[in-house]
């Protein structure tokens, strides 16, 4: 990166440690902090989207609709999450190619699962063998988000429940009282005021999201984990940069970085509560109003 | 082969006894199920070893955030902040790590050799972790419940002429038992989901001894079909999740059965205690 890291040879100390932190692997490294808050980002509103259309199920009237949202956000509370993470993108990718299979060639025979093999035509492929690296790289990533959208949007699903279950029933009372409809009353008031109930279970959400994100390194993503072993591991004089094995020092400096993660998060949170409990008819809400 | 031999065989394969090979191709249902439940003897060693002794370091650490002394308060809110505030796949990595760094020779104290390869083995680091984040986690709940024992307790027991550790263990530590327990039951089930990390996470699985997890995943990338072996490993886990609720409802009629029928508290189970 810089001229005088021309040589890595001939550097001593802190220049050598500058010119190693500096290099194209190192910067790669940096690169996938980005993939792990992108991958937060990306998964917090789909998994609430997924959680909102898990707990609006729940809810139904219609009795195999209710069933399927129930099984969905009970599935989460006797299965170990990480095994959602082995199987569902496994699950998904063959789901897909199997439907591609099935649109893409119609006049293929053979069965799909011969023995220990899963078959599809070519044209099915996903992504196609001739595509570029990145788009198997993206296809990956998107196949890990949604993993974490089906299993936290199931966590999510049963906050959201408990949230909509304890907004008070004189406000919904109120709005039918003054004419609305079920569907209106559903979207002007409850929706609107469950916020402040789901909260402290959707941060804590938040909180286990952040923690889950080293799974990726289970999903084949080359995420932080994936190049702290890397960059870690010894490296022998044939290598510019020789050292021993540094994973410690790496998995110390991931170590740092969550927590500093958790800890901003905490502050963010607590700020947010305040604010959303505003003008509610709560607790929080009312004490509130008292000091102003 | 018939099934009674395939138990035989690999009923307690993930200790070690019985065949030594794992079966390479025409995968049964039965070689799936017997696999995966031998491997669930891991899960249930490490699960039970790590709520066992993580209560008692639990206790004393909630004692220690609650204490008034600057000197004893830093290190437990530290303690809990650092194994809660990380992933326990990171301190999976990093203890590991930490583990193979120990001289193979073993380290010298006061002239004795202590031997430290035992601890880069998945049945001591790893249970050592699980250990430290349990204690941490329910530290955190202990806390909580200790703040939370009604002053009026605390009274009664200081107009009875309780003090010090008598009072502590009659009064404070029961009443403390009885607040934290449907939480706890919470930790508990997760503490045992949480397992299953161990073999994905640096530790490795020593002659294919792994838990059920390890395989489980063995099966689904051996015969590309994952719709068989994880929905064995996930009825495993619901039949183990059904045990731990059961045996942790007994324990909480026990703590709750001094109070009147309308003040008992209900186990609910809560989602909000994943790592």
């Amino acid at each position: 990166m810089f001229n005088s890291c021309a040589d890595p040879a001939s550097l001593e100390g802190l220049s050598w440690l500058l010119c190693y932190l500096t290099t194209g692997k190192h910067m790669l490294f940096y690169g996938s902090f980005l993939v792990v808050i992108a991958l937060m980002l990306i998964t917090a509103p789909t998994a609430l989207l997924f959680g909102f259309g898990g707990a609006m199920a729940a809810r139904s009237h219609l009795l195999p609709l209710r069933w399927l949202g129930k099984a969905y956000t009970s599935m989460v509370r006797g299965i170990p999450d990480i095994a959602f993470f082995l199987f569902v993108p496994f699950a998904l990718d063959q789901g897909f190619e199997y439907l591609r299979h099935k649109v893409k060639c119609p006049d293929w025979d053979t069965p799909v699962r011969q023995g220990n093999d899963f078959v599809v035509c070519a044209q099915a492929k996903l992504p196609l063998s001739s595509s570029p690296q990145w788009m198997h790289e993206a296809y990956g990533f998107s196949l890990a988000v949604l993993a974490f959208a089906v299993v936290f949007g199931a966590f999510a699903a049963n906050v959201i429940y408990g949230a909509m279950q304890a907004v008070p029933r004189s406000q919904m009372e109120t709005a039918e009282a003054y004419g609305m409809s079920r569907r209106q009353a559903f979207w002007r008031i409850l929706v609107p005021q469950m916020w402040v109930f789901a909260l402290p279970g959707l941060s804590n959400l938040w909180m286990i999201l952040i923690k889950a994100t080293p799974l990726l390194f289970l999903l084949g993503v080359e995420d932080i984990v994936y190049w702290a072993r890397e960059l870690g591991g010894s490296k022998t004089s044939a290598y510019a940069y020789p050292h021993p094995d540094w994973r410690l020092w790496y998995f110390i400096g991931l170590l740092a970085f969550y927590l500093s993660l958790t800890k901003l998060s905490e502050l963010v949170l607590t700020r947010l509560t305040r604010r959303l409990s505003h003008g509610q008819a709560t607790m929080a809400g009312e004490a509130q109003r008292r000091t102003a | 082969m018939s099934c009674l031999q395939t138990i035989q065989d690999y009923g307690l394969r993930s200790v070690g006894i019985g065949e030594r090979l794992l079966p390479k191709s025409d995968f049964t249902l039965c070689e799936q199920f017997t696999l995966i439940g031998s491997g669930m003897i891991w899960n249930i060693y490490f699960g039970l070893f790590a709520l066992a002794t993580g209560f008692f370091l639990a206790t004393a650490i909630a004692v220690g955030k609650g204490s008034q002394t600057w000197l004893i308060r830093k290190p437990a809110e530290w303690f809990i902040f650092i194994f809660r505030g990380s992933p326990l796949f990171i301190q999976f990595f990093l203890a590991y790590e930490t583990f193979v760094l120990l001289p193979r020779a073993g380290v010298e104290v006061l002239g004795f050799t202590v031997a430290t390869s035992w601890l880069t083995k998945a049945w001591a680091g790893a249970l050592l972790v699980l250990f430290l984040n349990t204690a941490a986690y329910t530290g955190e709940i202990f806390y909580g419940a200790l703040r939370s024992i009604p002053k009026g307790d605390l009274e009664a027991a200081d107009a009875y002429g309780f003090s010090g550790w008598h009072k502590f263990r009659k009064i404070t530590w029961p009443t403390m038992l009885r607040l934290a327990w449907p939480a706890y039951t919470n930790e508990a089930i997760f503490l045992f989901h949480a397992t299953t990390l161990v073999y994905f996470s640096g530790f490795p699985a020593w002659r294919q001894k792994g838990d059920a997890l390890y395989y489980a995943s063995y099966f689904a990338d051996k015969t590309f079909n994952p719709f068989i072996p994880y929905p064995i490993l996930a009825g495993y886990f619901i039949a183990l999740t059904l045990v731990i609720v059961g045996t942790f409802g007994l324990i909480n009629k026990r703590l709750n059965r001094h109070l009147p029928q309308e003040q008992r508290r209900k186990i609910r189970l809560r989602l909000n205690l994943v790592r």
